[in-house]
């Protein structure tokens, strides 16, 4: 569990980047701080591995406080993913890989053998281990960013923008492979975005923040779109653009026992089934959130 | 004509052999003072410089100086400096040194820090947050990223210092410079010509080796795939440029005009999914709104 106790950053020119924040961010679960640029999601994030230290307050990971660990040490225990993947260009996606488990004395071989697993575990083929970061697409080298995240076995990952620099049709693609990857590894993992529904989708909390780190609502996605808490939210989740409020569609022809929906501007988003003109009712917990092995042990985040 | 007379001075066997004086140019001995006094001056200069110039592109901090500092050096006449030197110390090379020294500072330092100042600020960054330590970070990440315009900081240095060698032949040193001051001195337009060529094929085949260097260690992007096509040309027994088959990045070393083609064919090295991008943009508009393409 990752803890967050009243921590401000103020930087030298007076700004205030973050003020009075707290949170508590579960073990083994994806957490995703949204909120517009400027609203210190980023600063919050990389205060966890020391990359931010905060001017007051305290981070504790599993009951202890950061700023009492050596940065480099305690940046090596922690995944760290980046937007534009923050590959070194001059070392092979093997090398890139290995480079963290190499710093802390893992052998060679060992290295180059989870290399190749965790190339298999995020979907990358053994034949491009010895290309070069501009020999790959951006997703691919999300990708090697990713594995490079997981080398080191971290407990923790965070996860900064990763993937708001690809196209949407592979970042729904590396969406899908976090949340595979998330039921089958179940990291604690703090993913910071720009984009609601990337949140709603990957997030089993999803802390909403304003300017200056205030958290204006936290919660499951169901619960902050039942109940935004402010006007703010409700924009930002696009609720008040009616862009959530979806009705059937009274002009277009059924499809079977499918209707088309429509968004309170008039667009149309989906399909819904209704069997026998009746909605079906659905139970909110994503198939690929519910695993079992998940639990809140203490003391593995 | 004086060119062909200087060319034929420089190429009889009698003027490189042998001990300077008594009409002999001896010019393997002039060529060993030139490039005794340059090396060790260079080499004085870089371990200055490089250090310096890495500790300034790190942090940031101190450019200004770096700067100011660099162009004062390049301004300082030469010869002036020279003189007083070697009014102050006495006439040996401990003042040519200083001297040379000075004047090639500014361009490795400018290449050092320019160069470690052009790596990538968000790579530098995930390598921090990785755990690497900041030496790691300069050694591992900064050196290998900066290597192009490290050497090209150093040819500069080793061209500036070879040149200027020639000013401190007007003062009992040898080097090339001596058949210019000696030529001047006795009308000998053929031997002046003739040391003006020397020190400028010196200094071109000294440039286009470290050109050669530069272009080995350049961004480095594709090392692996440069090391099998040199063993395969040299297996080919091919010695001169092969002609360029194929496309792709891993053809040849990367050099800034390909970087720029291969951008323009599409392919970006900041992570940007162009081809993918491609693909979205022939999709129709709806199908663009439904996966929220803007």
């Amino acid at each position: 569990m990752i803890e967050f106790r009243s921590v401000s950053k103020t930087y030298q020119d007076g700004t205030a980047a973050v003020e009075d924040f707290s949170l508590e961010i579960p073990a083994r679960r994806i957490t995703v701080l949204v909120g517009s640029s400027g609203s210190g999601k980023t600063t919050v994030m990389r205060m966890i591995n020391r990359m931010v230290d905060p001017t007051s307050g305290t981070v504790e990971i599993d009951g202890v406080d950061v700023a009492t660990r050596e940065p480099v040490q305690l940046r090596r225990g922690i995944g760290y993913i980046m937007q534009n993947s923050g590959l070194l260009p001059h070392r092979s996606v093997l090398d890139n890989i290995t480079t963290v488990p190499r710093l802390t004395g893992v052998s060679k071989a060992d290295a180059r053998r989870r290399a190749f697993e965790l190339m298999e575990v995020v979907g990358l083929e053994r034949s491009l281990a010895d290309r070069y970061p501009s020999q790959l697409s951006g997703g691919q080298q999300q990708r090697v960013g990713v594995a490079r995240g997981l080398a080191v076995d971290p407990n923790i990952l965070l996860m900064d923008e990763p993937f708001s620099a690809v196209d949407p049709i592979v970042r729904d693609e590396l969406q899908q492979e976090v949340l595979r990857i998330q039921a089958e590894l179940a990291k604690t993992i703090v993913f910071v975005s720009h984009d609601i529904d990337e949140a709603f989708l990957l997030g089993d909390q999803v802390v909403v923040l304003e300017r200056g780190g205030h958290i204006v609502q936290q919660g499951t996605p169901t619960e902050i779109l039942a109940n935004p808490a402010t006007d703010f939210v409700a924009t930002f989740i696009g609720a008040e653009r009616g862009k959530r409020r979806l009705v059937v569609s009274d002009s277009t022809p059924a499809i079977g026992d499918d209707r088309v929906l429509v968004d309170g501007g008039g667009y149309p988003v989906g399909i819904i089934a209704a069997p026998g003109g009746r909605l079906e009712a659905g139970n909110p917990n994503p198939k690929s959130r519910s695993v079992s092995n998940k639990t809140d042990q203490a003391g593995d985040a | 004509m004086i060119f062909v007379q200087a060319i034929a001075w420089i190429l009889d066997g009698g003027h490189w052999v042998g001990r300077a004086g008594a009409g002999n140019p001896a010019i393997l001995q002039r060529l060993g003072e030139t490039l005794g006094i340059s090396v060790i001056s260079v080499a004085i200069a870089v371990v200055i410089a490089v250090p310096l110039g890495v500790l300034i592109g790190h942090t940031g901090r101190g450019r200004l100086v770096a700067i100011l500092a660099s162009n004062v050096a390049r301004a300082l006449p030469t010869l002036g400096l020279l003189s007083i030197l070697l009014l102050l110390i006495g006439i040996n090379a401990v003042p040519i040194a200083i001297v040379l020294v000075l004047l090639g500072i500014p361009p490795m330092l400018a290449g050092a820090y320019a160069g470690v100042e052009a790596v990538n600020r968000d790579t530098i960054d995930a390598a921090r947050a990785v755990g690497m330590t900041e030496w790691q970070i300069v050694v591992r990440v900064e050196l290998p990223l900066a290597a192009s315009l490290l050497v090209g900081g150093f040819r500069a240095t080793v061209l500036q210092v070879i040149a200027t060698t020639t000013v401190a032949s007007a003062f009992a040193f040898g080097g090339f410079g001596i058949y210019l001051i000696n030529g001047l001195a006795q009308n000998d337009f053929v031997q002046m010509l003739a040391g003006a060529i020397l020190v400028t094929v010196l200094c071109l085949l000294i440039d286009g080796a470290l050109a050669v260097v530069q272009r080995l260690v350049a961004p480095r992007a594709f090392p692996a795939a440069r090391r099998i096509r040199l063993r395969r040309r040299r297996a080919a027994g091919h010695s001169g440029p092969r002609p360029s088959r194929g496309r792709g990045p891993s053809r040849k070393v990367c050099s800034h005009e390909e970087d720029l083609q291969r951008r323009d064919r599409g392919h970006r090295r900041d992570g940007g999914d162009r081809p993918d991008a491609r693909r979205v943009r022939q999709l129709e508009e709806p199908e663009r709104r439904r996966i929220g393409w803007r």
